[in-house]
């Protein structure tokens, strides 16, 4: 690689890093997607000038095709459509890992192993690479690892976007002895990179490759699917690392620096916001990856209550004409009905009422954390009036009135009234200690954790049943005529 | 080389465990599309397996890697965009 080509690859680096420092604060957020999108210009355009001998019907027409086919879904996704959409694009830059380790094997190491003539200069002599001990053992290790990590990727991720979009229940699906599958599984994909690595990546070692490539694909299936959907955000952001690590790993197969440094930056920063969606459910990383959450006390007791009481929109206006504090809990089921714009339309008729409105987020409301400030930020909701949980929560016990559409999990009592739930401990929205809650649902279903929620027959609570938009229409029309 | 290459791996890995430890929840949604769409940087290896000399099966392979990596990059950056869109909107709305 020239002198110049590196220095323009470590600009784009420093792009990244700018990107996301700016991407955690909110003036400067759109700014730095904007410079890390510079940044991915800037090393794709490096890298077509500076390697000779490319293919090029293969990267016009690949990047034509990719680029219309991501612009396309991008424009076109419903902001409630988001979370599955970073899943799918995520599946996608896993696969493009193992794709890009497996080319190299069959492109450079398959055709001549030991002497290969690299015309497209810049890369790596492999051959060179390979003389080397370590070197060798190094390519052979990142190969396995593209594949087997961008493999798991990929599968994971289709299965946490069919549980996102409801294409696949989001009940946990166990199956028996799963540990003991993964397991062997494991040995497999083991023993599979062993044969292709380790036995001199000979040319049987292909193989061993897809048998890899394969066997991981099965192993992320079977990683997700006993996981509740309810967790999905946080398995979304674990596979976003994987799918780092798995370009960090391509790039060590090709010898490029920039590859390692994004992959690995990916990585990290992928981890840690897994770590934080996790602390804010109180639980810890192993604990979801084992799944079965929420598995335990479902169907029997689910629909086991006795005395609730339910509202009509013309009793939930009155109740709202005479309040003086309202807070709004928006949850997936405000999402799911697009309720956004007329929570915020009621919002300022409270507000010209004399009401003091707010809306309280709860960090995992939604199917991603942040889910429910975009879809607000969407409406138009003045960003002031959107407080998080700590900001909030001592304040419930001085309102009159809590609306909550479609949320039910984070304002679930169970999580700090009974030690033995299994969401004992998840930090809630202390939605019960309100003068009175107004619960906008369809029925009395349980939420994705799939777990009775006492809120609903508490003196202080009125059932809403219906479809959150509908409701709130209604409401508005009775407000009005109040 | 490899040293070295194992030196920039370990340090962007402690540089990315440094960058993100404070985000408003707000913001997790965008990050992540955002960091997912920088993970589409394997779009670079994609293109340099569209070696001229690659043999039938190893230039397919690099095919599909390049359209797989540029969803990614495209459709993560556009979508990123489109969601800090609506916060930015509204900082202008405030001003105004």
């Amino acid at each position: 690689m020239s002198t110049l080509a590196g220095i323009v690859y470590l600009i784009a680096t420093a792009l990244f890093i700018f990107g996301v420092k700016n991407l955690s604060k909110v003036r400067t957020a759109q700014k730095g997607n904007q410079l890390a999108a510079l940044g991915m210009l800037v090393a794709v355009v490096t890298t077509l000038v500076e390697y000779s001998g490319l293919d090029w019907t293969i990267v016009i027409a690949g990047l034509v095709v990719g680029g219309g086919i991501g612009g396309l879904y991008a424009k076109k996704v419903e902001m409630t459509g988001m979370p599955e959409l970073v899943a799918l694009f995520n599946g996608f830059g896993g696969l493009a890992s193992v794709l890009v380790a497996m080319s190299d094997y069959w492109g450079r190491y398959l055709a001549s192993p030991h002497s290969v003539s690299n015309s497209a200069s810049g890369v790596p002599e492999l051959g060179e690479m390979l003389s080397n001990e370590y070197g060798a053992a190094v390519w052979a290790v990142a190969v396995v690892l593209s594949i087997l990590v961008g493999s798991v990727t990929f599968t994971g991720s289709l299965v946490a976007m069919g549980k996102l979009s409801g294409k696949i229940a989001g009940k946990p699906i166990i199956l028996p002895g799963r540990h003991f599958i993964l397991g062997g599984l494991f040995l497999v994909a083991i023993g599979a990179s062993w044969f292709a690595g380790f036995g001199g990546m000979g040319s049987d070692a292909a193989t061993g490759l897809i048998v890899l490539a394969a066997v991981a694909g099965i192993i992320g299936i079977l990683a997700v699917l006993p996981i509740g959907g309810a967790d999905m955000p946080v398995v979304v952001s674990l596979l976003n690392s994987y799918s780092g690590i798995a370009a960090s790993m391509a790039g060590f197969v090709i010898g490029n620096a920039l590859l390692i440094t994004a992959g690995a930056l990916v990585g990290a920063a992928g981890l840690i916001l897994t770590m934080i969606m996790c602390k804010a459910m109180n639980r810890s990383l192993g604990n979801v990856l084992v799944g079965g959450f929420g598995d335990a006390e479902v169907s029997e007791d689910a629909r086991d209550y006795t005395n609730v009481k339910s509202a009509s929109p013309e009793e939930a206006a009155m109740v709202l004409e005479a309040a003086t504090s309202v807070i709004f809990i928006p949850g997936y089921g405000m999402a799911v009905a697009q309720a956004q714009h007329v929570v915020k339309e009621l919002g300022q008729v409270m507000e010209k009422m004399g009401a003091e409105v707010r809306y309280g987020i709860h960090p995992v409301a939604g199917r991603m954390p942040g889910h429910m400030n975009v879809l607000l930020a969407e409406a138009d909701v003045p960003y002031e009036q959107l407080l998080e949980l700590e900001r909030i929560n001592s304040d419930f016990k001085n309102t009159d009135v809590v609306v909550i559409i479609g949320a039910n999990d984070v304002v679930n009592p169970e999580a700090i009234e009974n030690p033995k739930s299994p969401i004992a401990g998840m930090p809630i929205l202390m939605a019960h200690e309100a003068q009175t809650v107004l619960m906008i649902k369809r029925s009395l279903s349980p939420g994705y954790a799939g777990i009775k929620n006492p809120l609903f027959e508490r003196d202080n609570t009125l059932m809403c049943f219906g479809d959150g938009k509908e409701f709130l229409v209604s409401v508005l029309e009775e407000l009005k005529e109040l | 080389m490899l040293v070295l290459l194992l030196f920039v791996f370990v340090l962007a890995i402690f540089t990315g465990f440094e960058l993100i430890t404070k985000v408003p929840p707000t913001l997790h949604t965008p990050l992540m599309s955002g960091a997912n769409a920088i993970s589409g940087i394997t779009i670079v290896g994609a293109l340099i397996c569209a070696n001229a000399e690659f043999g039938t099966t190893a230039k397919t392979l690099g095919f599909l890697a390049i359209v797989f990596a540029t969803i990614n990059v495209v459709g993560g950056f556009m979508v990123t965009d489109r969601m800090l869109a609506m916060f930015a909107s509204k900082k202008k709305k405030k001003k105004a």
